[in-house]
C-alpha cells in the first residue's frame, strides 16, 4: 500500500471505529435502561428468589430481563473491542502513511486518537478483574465524544515529523505520557462516580431520594470499591507520569534543546499535574482528607492534565516550545 | 480504607498555639512537619507555578517578556515587585519550596529512626482474638495441627515468620516504608542536583554565520551565564568553524513552513592545537566536546550587503545577522557602516526570505525558505555613536546622532532584491544586496552535576514503585484440637490502601483446608 492509501485507510478506520463506539454506547444505555426493571441483587450469580415478592410470574419476568440486561452488556463490550481494533488500525496506519514511516504521535490529532485508545484498553484490560460493567457507558461515551472532537476540530493531514520530534526519547516519553493520561482518565472517572454516588447516598439517607428503582447509581459499586479502583489506577499512573514528565521528558529536552528543564508552559503544567497527584496520594494518608477530598483533588489533577494536553496549545500557541504536542 | 504504615497521630493534635516560647517553637515545628501542612504546601507549590506559565518569563523568553512589559506599562511595576517575570526564582516561590523541603526533612528524619527499628522488628505476636481482625476465616480439618502450621509456613513464602505456641505470625512488606523514604530523600537529591548544576556550570549562546569561527572564551559569546561558583578561566579551550547549514521545510499541511530537518557542518578542534575534525550537529544531536555540549537551537538569515561611500570605496561588505521575528522568517536587523565617508551610515529594516506583497497586508514573507529574498530598510546618516565607549547592541541603532536620509521629502526606504544596487541621494554612496548566508544559533552548556538530578529522579522512581506496590501485610494462623479435629483460624491485616487481602486470605484458607495428606 502507498502512503496516501494508508492515510485514507486511517481516516476510514476512525469513522468506522466511531460508529462502533456509538453502537456500544447504545448497547450499554439499553443495558442500564433494562436495569431499572431488575432488582439490585438479581444480576449474576447472586440472582435469588428471596428478593422478589409476587410469585413465580414475577420471578420469571425478572430472570428474563436480567438475562436481557446482561446480554446487552456483553454486546456492548464486544462492540467496544471491535471499535478498539479499528482504532488501532487507524493509529497504526497514521504512522505508515507518513513518508518516511514514523511513530503516529506527531500532532494533537494523533495524540488524542492514541490517548483515547489507551483509555479503552485500560478499561477493557480491567473489565473482568474489577467487574467494570458500570463503567461502560462512561468510557464509551467519553471516548466517542473525544474522538468526534478530535476528528472535527483537530484533524491534520499526515506530514513528516518535525525535527525536534525525531528522537528515540520521543517514543519513550510519549508512550509513557499517553499511558499515564489514559490511566489517570479512568481513575478520574472512578473519582467522579465516587462523588456522585456519595451525594446520592447522602440524599437517600436524608430521604430526598425516594425512587426505589434499581437505577444506574444504585448499581455502582460501593464507595470503598470505587475509592479502591480510583487509588489503584492513580497508583499505577503516577509513577508512569513521573517517568514520562520528570525523567524521559528532561532527558529528551536535554538532547534537543540543551537543558533538562526550562519552565516552558508545557513543562510547568506537567509539573503542576505531578504535584497535584502527589497531593492526592498524601490526602489519602491524612485524616480528614480521605475519600471525598481525595476524590476532588484527583479531579483537579485530571483537569490540569487535560488542560496541559489541549489547553496549552490553544491558549499559549507559539509561546511553548512544545506547542506541537 | 486502611491506615498508613505509621499513623499520623501528630495530625490529630492541632490545637491552639501555646504562648511559652519553647512550647511555641515545638508547636510550630510540629505544625510544619505534619501531613496536613505538607498537603497544603504541595497545593501552594502547584498554584504558585501557574503564573509562570501565563506571564512571559525573563529566563524562558527575554524578548517576549520585554514586549509584554512594553504593552502593559501600568501593570509592569506591580508585576516586577511581585517577581512575576521570574516566578521560579522569586522570593515567594522559593519560600514555598524551602518550607516544603524543611517539612520533608522534618518528616524524614524521625521516620528514618522509626523505620530502622521497624525493619528489624519481628511480626507481632498472634492476637488473642483473631475474629476481631478485618479478614478472618475459620474451618476444621482432620490434619494434625503441626501439619497445618507447616503447610501455612510453606505457603507464606516471602514472609518473615515467627512460630508461637499453637500459631504462627507472619509479616511481609518491610521494604515499603524504605521505598517511601528513598522517594522523599531523592526529591531532596534532585533539588541539590539542580542547584549545584547551576552553581558550577555555565551556559552561553552565540550566533555564528556559516563560514564563521568560534573559540570558547567568554568574550566570544553573545550571552554568557556562568554559575556563581564557576571560574571563567576554566572554560575548556576548544574552537570550531561552521562550514555549512542545511535545512528542509515542510511544504504542506498544518505544519507547513516548519523546519523538518536542519543541521550544520562543524570543523572543530579540541584544545589549542588538537587535530581538526568534522561532524554535523542537529537538534537532538549535539556536539560533546571537553565536558561541554554544543547544541544547535536555532537558525536564520544573514543577508550579504556591500555599502560603498561617496567616492565609491567599499565601506562595508559581508553578512549581517537579521533575527527572525516569526515562523515565516520575516527578520529584522540593522547594518552599521562606521567607515563610510563623509558621514557614517546606518540601515534598519526587514529581510523577507520569500518576499510577497498585498495591499491588505503590506510586505510579508510567504515561506520560510529563501525562494525570493528581499531587503527593505530605512537609511540613516550621521554619527553611529560607536566610539562613545558604551558597548552597543548589534541589533539596534543608537538614534541620538542619526538623522533619516530623505528623498522626495520622505524618509528614504531602500528596497532590494537579490543582486540589486540602490544609489543613495546627496552623494552618500550606494548599497548592494549581494546574496544570502545562513546563521546558526548555538547554545554551549556545561552542567557538571546534571546527572545528580537525573540519578535522584531515577532513585525517586524506584522508591516510589516500592512505596506504592509493596503491600505490607500481616497474617496469622492459629490451630487447636477440638473434638478430635483441628480447628484452624486464619486472619490478616492489610497495612496499605488498595490491597487484595480478602482474596489472599481466602486462598490461604482454601489451600490449608484442602486435605492433601
Ligand atoms: C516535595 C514534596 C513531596 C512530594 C513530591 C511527596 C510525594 C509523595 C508521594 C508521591 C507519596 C506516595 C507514596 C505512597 O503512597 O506510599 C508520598 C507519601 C508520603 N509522604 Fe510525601 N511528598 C512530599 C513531601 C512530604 C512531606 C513534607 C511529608 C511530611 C509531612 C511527607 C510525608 C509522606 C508520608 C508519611 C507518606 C506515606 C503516605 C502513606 O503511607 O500512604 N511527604 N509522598
Amino acid at each position: 500500500m502507498t502512503h496516501s492509501q494508508f492515510e485514507l485507510l486511517s481516516n476510514q478506520a476512525i469513522a468506522v471505529c466511531g460508529t462502533f463506539y456509538f453502537l456500544a454506547l447504545l448497547a450499554h444505555l439499553a443495558e442500564w435502561a433494562l436495569g431499572r426493571t431488575v432488582p439490585l441483587d438479581a444480576v449474576g450469580a447472586t440472582a435469588s428468589s428471596q428478593a422478589v415478592a409476587g410469585g413465580t410470574d414475577t420471578l420469571v419476568a425478572v430472570e428474563e430481563s436480567t438475562e436481557r440486561m446482561e446480554r446487552w452488556g456483553r454486546i456492548g463490550v464486544i462492540l467496544t473491542v471491535v471499535a478498539a481494533g479499528m482504532q488501532f488500525v487507524a493509529v497504526a496506519s497514521r504512522g505508515l502513511a507518513a513518508d518516511p514511516i514514523r511513530v503516529p504521535w506527531g500532532n494533537m490529532y494523533e495524540f488524542t486518537m492514541t490517548g483515547t485508545l489507551v483509555v479503552t484498553l485500560v478499561y477493557l484490560g480491567l473489565y473482568r478483574k474489577y467487574k467494570l460493567s458500570w463503567l461502560s457507558p462512561v468510557v464509551t461515551g467519553f471516548v466517542l465524544i473525544t474522538l468526534m472532537a478530535d476528528v472535527l476540530l483537530l484533524y491534520t493531514p499526515v506530514v513528516p515529523l518535525r525535527d525536534a520530534l525525531q528522537s528515540p526519547w520521543l517514543i519513550i516519553h510519549v508512550v509513557a505520557a499517553i499511558t499515564a493520561t489514559g490511566a489517570f482518565t479512568i481513575g478520574g472517572m472512578a473519582s467522579i462516580l465516587y462523588l456522585v454516588k456519595e451525594r446520592w447516598l447522602e440524599r437517600q439517607a436524608a430521604g430526598k431520594e425516594t425512587s426505589a428503582r434499581a437505577g444506574y447509581l444504585a448499581r455502582l459499586p460501593g464507595l470503598v470499591e470505587l475509592d479502591r479502583l480510583a487509588y489503584r489506577t492513580h497508583a499505577f499512573a503516577f509513577p508512569v507520569w513521573t517517568f514520562a514528565a520528570l525523567i524521559a521528558g528532561p532527558i529528551w529536552a536535554q538532547s534537543a534543546w540543551g537543558r533538562y528543564w526550562g519552565w516552558d508552559p508545557k513543562e510547568v503544567w506537567a509539573f503542576i499535574t505531578w504535584v497535584v497527584y502527589a497531593a492526592y496520594l498524601h490526602a489519602r494518608a491524612t485524616a480528614g482528607w480521605k475519600g471525598r477530598a481525595a476524590a476532588i483533588i484527583a479531579l483537579i489533577g485530571l483537569a490540569t492534565l487535560w488542560f496541559n494536553f489541549i489547553g496549552i496549545n490553544f491558549f499559549f500557541g507559539s509561546g511553548s516550545m512544545h506547542s506541537y504536542a | 480504607m486502611s491506615e498508613p504504615v505509621f499513623s499520623h497521630d501528630r495530625d490529630v493534635e492541632t490545637g491552639v498555639a501555646p504562648l511559652a516560647p519553647r512550647e511555641f517553637l515545638r508547636w510550630t515545628w510540629r505544625q510544619l512537619t505534619s501531613m496536613r501542612t505538607a498537603l497544603i504546601l504541595l497545593f501552594l507549590l502547584a498554584l504558585g507555578a501557574v503564573p509562570g506559565s501565563v506571564i512571559p518569563q525573563d529566563a524562558v523568553d527575554a524578548l517576549k517578556s520585554a514586549q509584554w512589559r512594553e504593552a502593559h506599562p501600568s501593570l509592569t511595576p506591580i508585576w516586577e515587585k511581585l517577581g512575576l517575570f521570574h516566578v521560579y526564582s522569586s522570593v515567594w516561590f522559593t519560600a514555598i519550596y524551602i518550607l516544603l523541603m524543611v517539612s520533608l526533612v522534618g518528616c524524614i528524619l524521625p521516620r528514618t529512626r522509626v523505620y530502622f527499628k521497624a525493619m528489624r522488628a519481628r511480626p507481632p505476636r498472634t492476637p488473642r482474638n483473631l475474629t476481631r481482625l478485618p479478614e478472618y476465616r475459620t474451618f476444621t480439618t482432620d490434619q494434625e495441627p503441626d501439619v497445618v502450621l507447616a503447610r501455612a509456613r510453606a505457603a507464606l513464602s516471602g514472609y518473615r515468620i515467627d512460630d508461637h505456641e499453637g500459631s504462627l505470625a507472619a509479616e511481609r512488606g518491610y521494604l515499603r516504608e524504605a521505598g517511601n523514604l528513598v522517594f522523599h530523600i531523592s526529591v531532596l537529591i534532585v533539588l541539590v542536583g539542580f542547584a549545584t548544576g547551576s552553581l558550577f556550570g555555565y551556559k552561553g549562546g552565540v550566533i555564528v554565520v556559516t563560514g564563521g569561527q568560534f573559540a570558547n572564551v567568554a568574550s566570544q559569546y553573545d550571552e554568557f551565564a556562568p554559575g556563581s561558583l564557576f571560574n571563567i578561566k576554566n572554560l575548556a579551550p576548544f574552537s570550531f568553524k561552521i562550514t555549512d547549514f542545511d535545512v528542509k521545510f515542510i511544504t504542506q499541511g498544518r505544519e507547513a513552513g516548519m523546519a523538518q530537518d536542519f543541521s550544520a557542518g562543524v570543523d572543530y578542534r579540541t584544545g589549542v592545537d588538537g587535530a581538526l575534525r568534522h561532524t554535523r550537529i542537529a537538534v537532538n544531536h549535539p556536539l560533546s566536546i571537553q565536558g561541554a555540549k554544543v547544541y544547535l537551537i536555532g537558525h536564520g538569515y544573514a543577508p550579504n550587503v556591500t555599502v560603498r561611500d561617496a567616492d565609491g570605496t567599499v565601506a562595508y561588505s559581508g553578512p549581517v545577522v537579521f533575527t527572525p521575528e516569526d515562523a515565516t522568517f520575516r527578520s529584522t536587523g540593522v547594518i552599521k557602516v562606521p567607515d563610510a565617508r563623509p558621514t557614517q551610515l546606518g540601515f534598519r529594516g526587514e529581510f523577507y526570505p520569500t518576499y510577497a506583497f498585498t495591499m491588505a497586508t503590506g510586505p510579508f514573507s510567504a515561506f520560510p525558505d529563501d525562494k525570493n529574498p528581499a531587503l527593505s530598510m530605512l537609511v540613516y546618516a550621521g554619527n553611529l555613536g560607536m566610539d562613545s565607549g558604551v558597548p552597543q547592541s548589534v541589533y539596534a541603532l543608537d538614534m541620538k546622532g542619526l538623522k533619516p536620509v530623505r528623498k522626495d521629502n520622505k524618509a528614504m526606504r531602500v528596497d532590494l532584491t537579490l543582486g540589486q544596487t540602490v544609489t543613495l541621494p546627496n552623494g552618500l554612496g550606494s548599497v548592494t544586496f549581494d546574496g544570502v548566508s545562513r546563521f546558526v544559533k548555538l547554545q554551549v552548556s556545561h552542567n557538571p552535576s546534571g546527572w545528580v538530578a537525573l540519578l535522584g529522579m531515577i532513585m525517586a522512581l524506584v522508591g516510589l514503585l516500592g512505596s506504592l506496590f509493596i503491600k505490607p501485610r500481616r497474617v496469622w494462623v492459629a490451630v487447636r484440637r477440638e473434638g478430635g479435629r483441628t480447628l484452624v483460624d486464619v486472619a490478616g491485616l492489610d497495612r496499605s490502601s488498595g490491597g487484595t487481602l480478602p482474596e489472599q486470605i481466602d486462598a490461604l484458607a482454601a489451600h490449608l483446608e484442602e486435605n492433601k495428606a
